[in-house]
């Protein structure tokens, strides 16, 4: 079972998030990132605010990253949610991409244990419309 | 603006009855508009008819052509929507509305907002902000609303500086207490302790209930002119000496987006390079302000706002405002002396503009002695925000 309900609207790509979409469908993490000069960006812009190239190549991301931010919620915004509360979110940095960063949900952490600097990595979860999605498991330390 | 006689100001302003969420959707945000205006021209003592511009932001639904048909303006020299999110253009119309009335674009522009949250959405639940464009990187994952788009910035805030949970509570009573003076505040007579308030719930940590400000019903209107203008009105006029939109670089859409904003601000706020072209435009330093109203959507944002706006340094403004500085009267930089939106009501930043005159009018329910000076600041977190210095 998805970390959240079905009801939850699902991703509906549009012109420049469509491929980032798209890899996740083929569970790839993947960002922009500018041909010309190399430097990531995110969320999909169709310029680099660098060096203004229109041309860019999508790079995968790196197994781990690491929980930049969080929330534990404890409200029902969405009617869906009542009766499923809390519910995490994390904010997921990869450094090593420029620190483009994913809005997303750690699955199997409780509300006390998440910590800024946690190290996670991706897992994939299917979204009310069908799509993948991708969401973050403590990362096991050996 | 070397020639005084045509520096903007304000020289009225209105607002309709404030009211929880849903208490005035019989009515309507257009019949609310129009009233916050007719208020603000009888106020001004300007005929109606005189008003040629109107200025709005944040999609207000009260569009011009239907104000100018309602209003019957003969004239509508001058129409201006600013664009972002929530109430972060509440300063950026009375910019547009100071650049119409200066460049003689307009005479006399009226800058409105109007909210019922009843009619179209509440912006505390899921939809209420389904115009945003990177909702993909957010909805999918439960981040539905603002408290939950501003709760990590707040986490990371206290992450890098420590602040407590009572310097936060500190806003919030703060804003109550002035509330309490108000008779136009929603929640003014129901009492808030620092006990109520760490026991209040939580809606997304580390945001409590008592963080998050109201949603409200109610319009507020302000007329913007010029100081040659202003001499034959009723009021003494209120100098706008800066207003202005701005944001720092590769803020995108920050909070109410991916989250991608530069490491280093995001626990820090987006309008640190805003006040530095406010205070150079009105000539005046953070020692020279008197009253600040800060946007209030949320008390951690406060926090970051003060720190932007040069009142602390950085990861100061707990202690700051644990001191008793943003308090009424005896603080250095009382705040919000209405109530703000934590406790007069969320107009999306325009009710504090009203409140920046009526302190400088000497008008306010808790009016600063000889205030000359004060700050207003709109929509921390989103960009472009925006924000105005007034002077007597
Ligand atoms: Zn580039």
């Amino acid at each position: 079972m998805a970390y959240l309900p079905e009801e939850i609207p699902g991703p509906q790509p549009t012109t420049e998030d469509r491929p980032f979409w798209d890899y996740c469908q083929q569970r790839e993490l993947r960002f922009q990132r500018c041909a010309a000069c190399r430097r990531f960006r995110h969320p999909p812009t169709p310029v680099c605010p660098h060096c203004r190239s229109f041309d860019s190549e999508w790079i995968a991301a790196p197994e781990t990253g690491e929980v930049f931010s969080f929330s534990i919620v404890h409200h029902p915004a969405h009617p869906a949610m009542k009766g499923k509360l809390p519910y995490n979110l994390v904010v997921v940095d990869f450094p090593a991409c420029d620190h483009a960063r994913l809005v997303s949900n750690l699955v199997d952490v409780p509300p006390e244990e998440i910590r800024i600097g946690m190290p996670v990595t991706v897992v994939w979860e299917t979204a009310g419309n069908g799509m993948l999605v991708p969401r973050f498991k403590k990362k096991e330390t050996l | 603006m070397s020639d005084a006689r045509r520096q903007a100001c304000i020289v009225g302003v209105g607002e309709t009855l404030y009211t929880k969420w849903g208490q005035q959707a019989y009515r309507g945000e257009w019949s609310l508009a129009c009233e916050a205006v007719l208020k603000a021209a009888n106020d001004a003592g300007l005929a109606v008819e005189q008003i040629d511009g109107v200025a709005s932001y944040s999609n207000d639904s009260s569009v011009p052509w239907l104000m100018q048909q309602a209003l019957g303006l003969p004239q509508l020299s001058f129409a201006s929507m600013v664009w972002g999110g929530g109430g972060s253009g509440a300063c950026g119309a009375i910019a547009h509305a100071a650049a119409a009335v200066e460049s003689g674009q307009a005479q006399y522009v009226a800058v409105f907002r109007s909210l019922c949250q009843g009619e179209g959405h509440r912006y505390g639940q899921a939809g209420g902000y389904n115009e945003l464009p990177h909702l993909n990187f957010m909805t999918p994952f439960g981040m539905f609303a603002p408290p939950f788009m501003v709760a990590p910035l707040v986490q990371r805030y206290i992450y890098e500086f420590g602040a407590k949970p009572e310097h936060f509570g500190e806003v919030a009573l703060a804003c109550r207490e002035n509330a309490h003076r108000n008779p136009r505040a929603v929640m003014g007579g129901r009492p808030l302790t620092m006990e109520d308030y760490l026991t209040s719930r939580i809606i997304a940590s580390p945001l409590r209930l008592y963080d998050c400000c109201l949603e409200n019903d109610g319009a507020c209107a302000v007329i913007v002119t010029t100081q040659e203008r202003a001499r034959d009105l009723k009021k003494k006029p209120i100098r706008i000496l800066a207003a202005a939109q701005g944001g720092n670089p590769g803020w995108g859409d920050g909070a109410l987006g991916g989250h991608n904003m530069p490491v280093d601000e995001y626990g820090a706020g987006n309008g640190k390079t805003l006040a530095k072209r406010v205070y150079e435009k009105a000539g005046v330093t953070p020692a020279d302000v008197d009253t600040v109203q800060i946007y209030d959507h949320f008390t951690g944002l406060v926090l970051m706002t003060l720190e932007n706006f040069g009142f602390c340094g950085r990861g100061e403004a707990g202690p700051f405002v644990a001191a008793g500085n943003i308090r009424w009267p005896h603080g250095t930089l009382p705040m919000n002396t209405s109530g703000g939106h934590l406790s007069e009501a969320y107009i999306h930043g325009l009710n504090l503009v009203v409140e920046g005159t009526r302190q400088l009018r000497g008008e306010s329910t808790s009016q600063i002695a000889n205030a000359e000076v004060c700050l207003v600041t709109a929509g921390l977190s989103a960009s472009p925000l925006s924000a105005a210095i007034l002077g007597v």
